[in-house]
């Protein structure tokens, strides 16, 4: 019995790593001032582009450092149009999440169409290499083991990513210099800081790990594409919810992930919980399935409440956020 | 200056990405008018994108174009389509009007919510034959409703999983829906298949996990993998959108039956076979009687609910996963069908016995009864009324549970 909780939180791990990696690139930008609606675009552009390169070069890394360039890209027209040309960072992500995930549909339907038909996965080296990884010792903890420590290899690198930036920003003097420019353009500036350079490499950086995201759900997804249904799914949205309900750490949206992730998966796993356990859980299954699917949303809408009304604790939102630098308004 | 130029290219890329969005939204097929080989012209409003190339709108797609070249139309000129068409009925009759100007002489509606405007629009226009698929609304001169016997392809497919069962001495089966007993098409579906299971082995037990949508697939991956991680099924059947559940089967080494099309390149190792749809059987029908005599279109063909016999739903050619004994019973039951001789939802049961290369059915007078013991036909009875099968069909058989 105890085998159900263990899937249950395999699978709090395995489908909701994607949004870590979504929340952590978002709050990158968003330290840098940008609001970049445009998640859900990036993360199927960077999926598909690096799915489909990873297949011809069969290998998980191409496939992620494709991914990672291909979301920077865009990236790089984010900031282009926001910090250059100085476009509303609203209207500029909302459109780069229509054409992102347009160009993942044009992109998925010509090749299905075509002769080849869209490459497969199966028996690949690269569906090998995004297979579980089991770490020596620990995946043989009893009962956590095998929910913690035997995943695939993209699932470990978005939490060292979550940790590193973590470090990145509250250790180091580029990471203050940027949290600065979030703050404040104008004082940043002055105190010599880059503010144009600043904002594009981490516009561009941020992007690039939300790519890997999307790359992870594809592979999760076994590679198929469906003409009807796009991996990402909604996740980058999601994403953007829990870089508020993270507070813009990148530690705490670690714990975000895996609060959104317990919900998530408690929409489907109930009915495995009170087969389990009839006694103690069986009231789960008389909860209809849609009240699971909201639930994590009336989450992220009581943490935004609590976080709005609590006046002693700071919140970490930049306060030039979404405002355009432009320095001869200074 | 700069706030002008960036305006602009901001404007361009959402017109852009706008385009792309919605393909070619309400362009046609149709060429340039003049030059028509023939006079007549077919109309069709989709759900999705005529460029799909999986899924409902697809299969649909696929079908009309394919009977338009078995009777000679050809699709390039004769066909106009509207897709991502909602179901709202401002839209739905936008598409229809549209259509009708087109000079579309029969317009085909493949969702069931088209299904008001399309009874409106036939009395507005009617010199045009209207035909709405998966609907239960008519009228006696130009409006009809299709759809197909696919839960006789089910029970085939029940058996193959059946067999498989008994092979692995493993009685727990599994099946992904869309909807459990909400929708009679579901329901059916997943009645007709735990029958042909059970046909084979007696103590099947089937487990319904219900993802309360036509199509997720992140949940339909997660449903399965708790059918098997949780309730040890061994076949995994499924009635969605996506190949996921046949993928999941393939990864954790059980098997499975997929929907709608032939999922072995999806999962070589899981795959048994499949229901599937032949759309183009209809299309072909439909719109040859319409050609010949719009006005006798409702005598001849009529609210079309056709199945194996007329070859409109079938099941996938047996992949090599299959136990020696699936394809001798899948023909013997179907036969059964095709002759009319035998239906799903009566009471009469089929069980097969025997090895490969003899294997026998026997027929046995029994009650066709609800999972909850309610008999719904008498031992020896007739089928349900297609009706039924079709609209009011809202309990499961003996041996189905649903988990969820």
């Amino acid at each position: 019995m105890l085998e159900v909780f263990t899937l249950f939180l395999f699978n709090i791990i395995v489908y909701n790593i994607p949004l870590l990696y979504g929340t952590t690139g978002e709050i990158m930008i968003e330290k840098s001032g940008s609001l970049n609606l445009g998640v859900e675009g990036t993360m199927a552009i960077g999926a598909v582009a690096g799915y489909l390169v990873g297949v011809k070069a069969d290998n998980l890394f191409v496939a992620v450092l494709v991914s990672f360039i291909a979301s920077g890209l865009v990236g790089l027209l984010f900031s282009f149009l926001t910090v250059t040309l100085q476009a509303n960072q609203n209207v500029t992500g909302l459109t780069i999440t229509t054409f992102g995930v347009a160009f993942y549909y044009f992109i998925g339907n010509a090749l299905a169409n075509s002769e080849g038909g869209w490459p497969r996965m199966n028996g690949t080296k690269l569906a090998e290499q995004s297979q579980a990884l089991e770490i020596p010792g620990l995946s043989k903890i009893p009962f956590i083991g095998e929910a913690l420590f035997s995943h695939g290899i993209l699932v470990y690198l978005g939490v060292i990513i979550a940790i590193l930036m973590w470090l990145y920003f509250n250790k180091t003097v580029p990471g203050l210099k940027l949290r600065a420019i979030g703050e404040n353009p104008g004082a940043a500036d002055s105190l010599g800081v880059n503010v144009t350079f600043y904002k594009y490499a981490h516009i561009i950086a941020g992007s690039g790990i939300m790519g890997i995201g999307g790359l992870y759900m594809g592979l999760n997804m076994g590679g198929t594409f469906e003409g009807s249904n796009c991996w990402i799914n909604g996740y980058g949205w999601i994403s953007i919810a829990l870089v508020i309900f993270a507070n813009w750490s990148p530690a705490k949206a670690l714990l975000g992930t895996l609060v959104f992730g317990f919900f998530n998966t408690l929409r489907v796993q109930n009915a495995a919980l009170a087969y389990a356990f009839p006694n103690a859980l069986g009231w789960l299954t008389k909860i209809p399935s849609h009240f699971f699917s909201a639930l994590p949303f009336i989450i992220t809408l009581i943490v935004l409440i609590a976080s709005s009304l609590s006046s002693k604790k700071k919140s970490g939102e930049p306060q030039a956020i979404g405002r355009n630098y432009y320095r001869e308004d200074r | 200056m700069k706030k002008l130029i960036s305006m602009l290219v901001t404007a361009a890329l959402a017109v852009t990405s706008v385009f792309a969005l919605a393909g070619c939204n309400s362009a046609n097929n149709g060429g340039n008018g003049g030059d028509k080989a023939s006079n007549f012209k077919v109309g069709a409003i989709y759900i999705n994108s005529q460029n799909d190339t999986s899924g409902y709108t697809y299969a649909h797609h696929h079908g009309i174009t394919e009977g338009m070249k078995k009777i000679g139309l050809d699709p390039a000129k004769d066909l106009y389509i509207v897709d991502n068409v909602p179901e709202d009925d401002e839209k739905v009759k936008q598409a229809i009007d549209q259509l009708a100007g087109n000079g579309c002489n029969i317009i085909f509606g493949i969702s069931f919510g088209y299904i008001n405007a399309f009874e409106a629009k036939a009395k507005e226009y009617p010199d045009i034959v209207f035909s709405h698929a998966t609907g239960y609304l008519s009228n006696d001169k130009n409006f009809n409703n299709y759809f197909g016997r696919i839960y006789q392809a089910r029970y085939l497919a029940g058996i193959a999983a059946g067999y498989k069962s008994l092979e692995l001495k493993n009685n727990n089966i599994g099946y992904v829906s869309a909807w459990g007993t909400e929708y009679a098409e579901t329901c059916s579906g997943i009645n007709a298949f735990a029958m042909g299971c059970i046909a084979v082995n007696p103590d099947a037990k089937i487990s319904v996990y219900e993802i309360s949508t036509w199509g997720d697939q992140q949940l339909e991956r997660q449903a399965a993998e708790t059918l098997i991680d949780t309730y040890g099924c061994c076949v995994i059947a499924q009635h969605c959108d996506s190949a996921q559940p046949q993928i999941v089967a393939n990864e954790k080494g059980v098997f499975g039956c997929g929907y709608n099309s032939d999922m072995t390149k999806e999962a070589p190792n899981a795959h048994l076979t499949a229901p599937v749809w032949n759309w183009d059987v209809y299309y072909a029908t439909a719109m040859k009687a319409a050609m010949e005599d719009p006005a006798s279109f409702m005598t001849k063909v009529g609210n079309y609910y056709e199945g194996l016999k007329a070859g409109f739903v079938d099941v996938a050619p047996l992949s090599s996963n299959c136990t020696p004994e699936t394809k001798e019973a899948i023909d013997l039951a179907k036969n059964m069908m095709i002759s009319g001789e035998w239906d799903v939802f009566s009471g009469v049961k089929l069980s097969f016995s025997g090895a490969a290369g003899s294997v026998g059915v026997a027929k046995a007078d029994a009650a066709l009864k609800t999972n909850d013991g309610t008999e719904i036909v008498a031992a020896g009875g007739p089928s349900v009324d297609d009706g039924v099968i079709q609209g009011s069909m809202n309990y499961y058989v003996e041996g189905v549970t649903q988990v969820n």
